[in-house]
């Protein structure tokens, strides 16, 4: 079956879609964990230590965020492997344009290819920035992830970087929520408002969400 | 009315080919698009030039022959088939550009003649049920509940002429393939071969080199008769029940 479904451009799609899904899930989490940073030091330190002690006494420190780090890199890899092979695959099938051309689509779907990659590349730099502290801006010190967050935010690129990305991420959302219910075969003509309507207020406060942080740290009310 | 066409002209499959300019007058607005080419092309035999190849057959929009892809649009400006499309949605001095459904499954013969066998084959795949030949049966022998019925009758409208493809940015063939698998996997006659349909048919489409789907929506823009593009949801649903099935074995 997994042959099957990995060789078939409806099977690829619907590991897109579940990998999509998986990644956006986390994100809801991420988003609402994130915002723990307007109500302090204390609070969101803890936070972030409680993060390795979930599961306690049964799971050992930090094993079920080892575990959600797991499950997050495969989500991201099939995801990017998919994309990338299904793009690849779309290219080739389309090899010559039409000289009258018409651009049609909505921004949010002609962006997916490159707001995607626009992503991965700000996953690997909010890692090294932030989880790993590598090309973190002075000096980075983990279980402080209040000042390491203050610290990134206080530069300009960090901010640009950050906020370029969430609102990647949210047009990213606006079009992959909804073709992920099409891929997985749950729209319908009758359920296609509803649909529209929770990917654009997923869509929407993913971004608000995202981007309260930098904008916080910015304007001097998380410092 | 004068019009300016631009119209896509390449010898054969192996030559370059490239846009030419062509002056017409004298065109009616009651004309069909291919009553206006057909006038071009009696202009072209009489000063000996070589005439522009497109396809047609029924010209009553129901055989799914004529193609072309008008000013950027598959079928041209109004939601139907090339051949019903009059010279009155365009407008006396326009320039028209005139090009062939462009995707590497659909490889140009001549003009703006593309070879759509691959669509013979993905029907060849599945798009057809077992069924005993001989007279037609009782109409009530197998019952089809209302809302099934007019399903199927939606999907069945599909004339096959590839627009889908010719809009899709990525040269998809999923909504000619969803409307062919749905048509036969909604009806009690189709029930037998309802997963190994759905798993050819997608198989075939992918073998023929056609891209897959981005839910880009042009395709159901294009469908002169307005295949839905849920048709494509439908599919995958159908896909991935079949796909469960067949790994139960
Ligand atoms: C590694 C970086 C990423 C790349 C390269 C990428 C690329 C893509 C591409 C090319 C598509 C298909 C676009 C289309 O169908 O038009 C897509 C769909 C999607 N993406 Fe991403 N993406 C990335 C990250 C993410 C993230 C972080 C999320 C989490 C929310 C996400 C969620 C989705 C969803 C739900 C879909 C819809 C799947 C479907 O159409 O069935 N993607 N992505
Ligand atoms: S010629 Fe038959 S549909 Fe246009």
């Amino acid at each position: 079956m997994a042959r099957t479904v990995w060789d078939s451009t409806v099977g690829k799609k619907t590991v897109m879609a579940v990998s999509g899904l998986v990644m956006l899930l986390y994100l809801v989490a991420h988003m609402i964990g994130n915002l723990k940073i307007f109500f302090g030091t204390e609070e969101f330190n803890h936070y972030a230590h409680w993060l390795r002690t979930v599961g306690e006494p049964f799971m050992h420190y930090e094993w079920t965020l080892w575990l959600i780090r797991v499950v997050l890199v495969v989500a991201v890899v099939a995801h990017a492997v998919s994309a990338y092979q299904l793009s690849r695959r779309d290219i080739r099938a389309r090899p010559s344009k039409y000289v009258h051309r018409k651009k049609r689509a909505d921004y949010a779907t002609r962006t997916m290819r490159w707001g995607g990659v626009i992503l991965g590349l700000f996953i690997v730099w909010h890692i090294l920035d932030l989880t790993t502290g590598t090309v973190h801006p002075g000096g980075f010190e983990s279980g402080k992830p209040y000042q390491n967050v203050v610290d990134t935010f206080s530069t300009w690129y960090g901010n640009a970087v950050y906020i370029a990305a969430v609102l990647a991420l949210g047009l990213h959302i606006r079009h992959g929520f909804w073709s992920a219910a099409q891929t997985l075969g749950a729209g319908s003509r009758t359920r296609d408002r509803a649909l529209k309507t929770t990917a654009n207020v997923l869509a929407l406060l993913l971004t608000i969400g995202f981007v309260a942080v930098p904008v916080g740290v910015m304007t001097g009310v998380v410092s | 009315m004068k019009l300016t066409l631009r119209v896509w002209r390449q010898r054969n499959a192996d030559a370059e080919g490239a846009m030419s300019t062509y002056e017409v007058d004298g065109i009616s607005q009651d004309m069909s698009f291919l009553e206006m080419l057909d006038t071009l092309n009696e202009e072209l035999i009489l000063t000996g030039e070589d005439p522009v190849a497109f396809d047609h057959d029924c010209r009553e929009g129901i055989c799914g022959a004529c193609s072309l892809v008008i000013n950027g649009d598959a079928h041209g400006p109004e939601r139907t088939t090339t051949c019903q499309l009059h010279m009155r949605s365009f407008r006396d001095g326009d320039t028209i550009d005139i090009e062939p459904w462009r995707a590497s499954a659909f490889p140009v013969v001549k003009d703006l003649v593309v070879d759509r066998s691959a669509f013979d084959r993905i029907i060849q795949a599945g798009g057809y049920i077992t069924a005993p030949t001989g007279a037609a049966p009782e109409a009530h022998a197998t019952p089809v509940p209302k809302p099934d019925a007019d399903l199927a009758f939606e999907h069945a409208e599909c004339i096959g002429c590839g627009a889908c493809v010719a809009a899709c940015p990525n040269g998809a063939a999923m909504l000619f393939t969803s409307a062919k698998v749905n048509h036969l996997n909604v009806l009690p006659q189709g029930a037998p071969e309802r997963e190994t349909r759905v798993l050819d048919m997608v198989g075939q489409m992918d073998a023929e080199g056609f891209g897959g789907c981005t839910l880009a929506g042009e395709c159901a823009t294009a469908c002169p008769k307005g295949i839905p593009l849920f048709s494509i949801t439908s599919m995958n649903k159908e896909w991935l029940r079949a796909t469960r099935r067949a790994a139960k074995g």
